[in-house]
């Protein structure tokens, strides 16, 4: 008779994870846990927790893609341990980069003669696109002030103040200046002229924004292009442009397809896109396309040469996934032209029913253009009682998650709310939101006023120590106080661009 | 009575099959945008079989980047595939996930950290962008410190092994930094420290010592290294730090050899980058870059973004990506664990060791890589006079198998080698089956003519006429100096570095 042994480890598959142990001992957080766990439970710990994350479909402040079809997540999962940079390896991947590449080229009116292949690669977002575009730049620039026999140490680039931070980052981290033009009172994207003045002979591109991501604004990139051939002309600098068209590029062209602010204006060299956003793909991919050869330095290309076969490559990453550019190409073919176009037509219908709601409450500013990328800002008529910010933390309540923003200078006395319509942004949800704003400004105008509180706070102190308050600040000049207060808070942390949109 | 009408085109658009449909007859769109749109079936279909014709990941074995991960983990990924990872606000789990991973990872690497403080790091897409962000760190601390000085601090420069992998190019080319170069030569396939040492001037930013060097999977000394830079520091007072690129060897030394001192146990180490996505066994798309402590990382460099109150610390090149790859890393720290992670590595170790005996044992081939270092077999041919590694390599397509050949940077570019990397999905019987086949194909290939007739004419030739005795001996260094002829000629024609190596 054989006495039979139950090995103790058999307690652990028996019971059902929430049970087991794993789930009462604390989740290791600072140091590798010295054994393993199964994978269920492993699972299940990281999928809870998980839980408490924001709903990506519900976060209205941002404008990556947060649905594709199941379709697509088929064909994302089935490539999802691909590594792109495997040019050799997975050729057809890499061949639907390149068909990605030229579609786009086509589509931003690139030089391109019959046959011809664009030039222009697929990054990790427009950060990485950005970074590349500038460096060809630069680069070029060096070059041809080596060539003249001039200084080049000192490259500098010219934008709106209302750049996103990547191009804060492209600056840093490269070591080009930027030199940023000021926004002003009711406008809140670049101005040509006062661009075009600032060039130099250090500049190395004018950067014009298509999309600004605050309000949604197309710069005039065409007065742009005019204003900068004509300071070219007098100065021989030939100082070119580049369209940060990171929102607007996967929007113009099928909305406002005869806007000229692409390849079709001769001082444009080169454009960035971000395909995750309304290129209708998950977070991870971005284009950035060149007009022609001659505006990518060769020597900034490596040459990959994996048995034989010679792949020219020009990113900041290197292994990757592959899920996103193949994700892109299924869009660009599945939707076509037309479908791209319905998308986008009704992403600006239904955020026309928003600002239409928002409108009606009678409390409301819009910030944004009719023309632009689809998304509402809008600011608070009267806001000295209660401001933007606590109307976005109320809204959390609700589960929307609306950003407040406060504008970049010299406009940093105003706040805004910002909603970004995506494709997934229907139209129930947009009269749900207006429905939802209002009854969080029914709540707010039942509470007191946070700012009057601690005014009040700060009258009883300076009346028990017996300074007189002999000045009543205006609302406007409290405004600016505030916001001055807040914006050298947010500046002292040196110097940083902290706008913090994105 | 009521008309019933359909529309033709309607009909007959759902009623095929995806195979039969209109779709499939005709050529997909290359370069440009289609007009229409496609049902999503059928754009399903076509992407997918097209991808067919991508070699099969896990029989990929040039690339270290993991191409299996469990089921549990999978669908983990899949349910955060339309997460942002920079919306860090909106996704706080997600943040803290990779702030878990970074403390981790710095225990791992034994970094000075108290047991109440963070570590010092962050997720990148790569090793790339982690390598680009620790030479940035050096760049920005060197600049500062010369500026101190009152010295000039125009030329930076790196010293590395001419191992180095391509990545470190594009940092020195991109930021302007001068690469220096320990060349190897044959049978020393690493850097030699005290080469390296004695290259270090008061222009270096940093040493970068490799722990898994691509092409044989060694361990670089980097103990000894740090000895020889602390007496020439001594000597200088120039207090040139050390890196370390433990892209591979990042997630083996710690498992396997611990006693091994490599990383912060070594005081002048002031960062470390591993691959998530290599022995980390994650699929492509996540690097990290640990520093040693706060002052290693210059503040200017670190962005705040400021998203509703709450200061985020940031330093990435890319803003945008997708958080899937993060999570996986948390997924498989925690379901793994320090006995997980060293159970597979000491697998991998055991099926090189199989695929190592296997080929010795043909007789064919000398075995370049070594025994302490990444799981990876590099052999050459000992007889390369008939055909060369790269045929065997081409052959071995045949059969299913991706083993790349590369040959060796300099000085030692007359070597080549075939590289098998082993990872964790290469099982023992996956192993003999390759022998088996590598055997199959010198049989085959042994009864073939030779492709390089000419060459062995011209070798045979000179033998003849210089033949003084001495014959045997004269015929073996012409036959590597024509080899050594040819890879020259080959290099200048494929250009510049391009090592290919991934």
């Amino acid at each position: 008779m054989v006495l039979s042994k139950t090995a103790s480890e058999s307690d652990v598959s028996i019971h059902s994870t929430f049970a087991s142990r794993y789930v009462q001992t604390s989740l290791p957080r600072f140091k590798m846990p010295e054994n393993s766990i199964p994978k269920e439970a492993a699972y299940q710990i990281i999928n809870d927790e998980l839980m408490l994350d924001g709903n990506p479909r519900l976060n209205l402040a941002s404008f990556v893609t947060t649905w594709m079809e199941p379709e697509c997540d088929k064909l994302m999962m089935d490539s999802i341990n691909k590594n792109y940079v495997d040019m050799d390896e997975y050729p057809v991947t890499t061949e639907l980069q390149n068909r990605c590449v030229n579609m786009i080229a086509h589509l931003f009116n690139a030089p391109l003669k019959d046959g011809e292949t664009a030039v222009g690669v697929g990054t990790v977002g427009s950060s990485e696109a950005i970074m590349l575009a500038g460096l060809a730049f630069k680069r070029k620039w060096q070059n041809k002030m080596k060539a003249q026999g001039k200084p080049y140490d000192k490259p500098n680039i010219v934008t709106g103040a209302n750049v996103q931070v990547c191009w804060e980052k492209f600056a840093r981290y490269f070591e080009v200046e930027l030199k940023e033009v000021k926004l002003s009172d009711g406008y809140y994207v670049m101005n040509p002229e006062k661009a075009v003045e600032m060039v130099d002979e250090n500049t190395i591109c004018v950067a014009a924004i298509l999309g600004s991501t605050l309000n949604g604004e197309f710069e005039d990139v065409k007065k742009l292009n005019d204003l900068l051939i004509v300071k070219n002309k007098e100065t021989g600098w030939d100082t070119p442009i580049h369209v940060d068209a990171a929102s607007g590029g996967f929007i113009a062209p099928f909305l406002y397809p005869d806007l000229e602010w692409d390849f079709r204006l001769p001082l444009v060299k080169s454009i960035n896109v971000s395909g995750h956003k309304y290129g209708l793909v998950y977070a991870g991919i971005g284009w950035v396309i060149w007009r022609s050869k001659e505006d990518l330095p060769d020597e900034l290309i490596f040459h990959i040469n994996y048995l034989g076969a010679d792949q020219p490559t020009f990113t900041l990453n290197f292994s990757k996934g592959s899920s996103q550019v193949i994700a892109q190409y299924y869009q660009l073919i599945r939707l076509g032209y037309e479908g791209y176009k319905n998308v986008m037509e009704n992403c600006q219908g239904n955020a026309r029913v928003l600002r239409e709601g928002l409108e009606k409450t009678g409390r409301f500013n819009i910030v944004s253009k009719d023309i632009g990328v689809p998304l509402v800002a809008f600011s608070l008529k009267d806001n000295h009682k209660h401001n933007e910010f606590e109307i976005s933390e109320t809204l959390r309540r609700f589960g929307w998650i609306v950003p407040a923003y406060t504008m970049p200078p010299d406009a940093q006395h105003i706040t805004v709310l910002r909603v970004v319509i995506r494709e997934d942004f229907s139209r129930t949800l947009a009269e749900r939101l207006v429905i939802d704003i209002v009854k969080v400004l029914h709540e707010l105008d039942s509470l007191p006023a946070r700012v009057n509180a601690k005014l009040a706070v700060a009258e009883e102190k300076a009346a028990a120590s017996g300074v007189d308050i002999v000045h009543h600040k205006t609302d406007r000049e409290w405004e600016l106080e505030v916001a001055e207060a807040w914006k050298k808070f947010v500046a002292d942390k040196k110097k940083n661009k902290t706008s913090g949109v994105c | 009575m009521v008309l019933t009408t359909t529309s033709i085109r309607d009909s007959e658009e759902s009623l095929h099959c995806t195979f039969a449909s209109r779709y499939v007859q005709e050529s997909l769109p290359k370069f440009k945008i289609p007009e229409r749109s496609m049902p999503k079936e059928a754009a399903f279909q076509i992407v997918n079989d097209e991808l067919m014709l991508d070699g099969n990941p896990r029989l990929n074995l040039a690339s270290f980047v993991s191409t299996w991960m469990e089921p549990e983990c999978d669908k983990l990924i899949m349910s955060s595939i339309n997460k942002n990872y920079v919306d860090m606000d909106e996704y706080p789990v997600t943040t803290e996930l990779q702030n878990r991973c970074v403390n981790m990872l710095a225990h791992l690497f034994h970094a000075p950290v108290g047991d109440d403080e963070t570590a010092v790091g962050v997720g990148t897409v790569g090793s790339s962008e982690a390598i680009m962000l620790a030479g940035l760190a050096f760049k920005r601390k060197w600049q500062a410190r010369r500026k101190a000085e009152g010295k000039p601090f125009d030329k930076p420069n790196i010293v590395t092994g001419a191992n180095v992998q391509v990545c470190w190019e594009k940092f020195a080319r991109y930021f302007e930094v001068e690469l220096k170069e320990v060349k190897l030569k044959e049978g020393y396939y690493v850097m030699d420290p005290a080469k390296a040492v004695e290259m270090v001037d008061e222009n270096t930013i940093c040493v970068a010592a490799i722990l898994g060097s691509t092409l044989t999977g060694e361990f670089e000394d980097v103990k000894l290294l740090n000895e020889l830079l602390t007496k020439k520091n001594k000597e200088t007072g120039w207090d040139t730090p050390i890196h370390v690129d433990a892209a591979s060897g990042g997630f083996i030394a710690p498992f396997l050899w611990p006693d091994l001192e490599w990383d912060f146990r070594l005081p002048l180490v002031k960062s470390i980058n591993v691959s998530g996505h290599k022995y980390g066994l994650v699929y492509a798309g996540v690097g990290w870059v640990i520093w040693r402590s706060k002052d290693d990382l210059p503040d200017e460099l670190v962005f705040h973004i400021n998203y509703l109150g709450s200061d985020q610390p940031t330093f990435t090149l890319n803003f945008s990506k997708g958080s899937y790859q993060i999570i996986a890393q948390y997924y498989q720290l925690i379901r793994l664990g320090f006995e997980g992670y060293k159970d597979i590595m000491e697998n991998c170790l055991a099926n090189a060791k199989v695929l190592t005996d296997g080929i010795a044992n043909m007789g064919r081939f000398d075995i370049v890589s070594k025994d302490v270092g990444v799981p990876v077999v590099a052999f050459s041919l000992r007889d390369s006079s008939k055909y060369t590694v790269f045929e065997v390599s081409e052959h071995l397509r045949r059969f299913g198998w991706i083993v790349p050949a590369y040959t060796m940077p300099p000085d030692a570019e007359h070597i080549a080698v075939l590289r098998v990397v082993i990872r964790e999905d290469f099982s023992h019987s996956l192993a003999e089956r390759l022998v088996s086949d590598i055997e199959k194909i010198l049989t085959e290939l042994d009864t073939q003519p030779s492709r390089l007739p000419t060459i062995s004419a011209r070798v045979t030739a000179e033998e003849v006429q210089n033949d003084k005795g001495d014959g045997l001996h004269q015929f073996h260094t012409d036959i590597v100096e024509t080899q050594k002829d040819i890879i020259k000629h080959w290099r200048r024609i494929a250009g510049k570095k391009t090592s290919g190596v991934c």
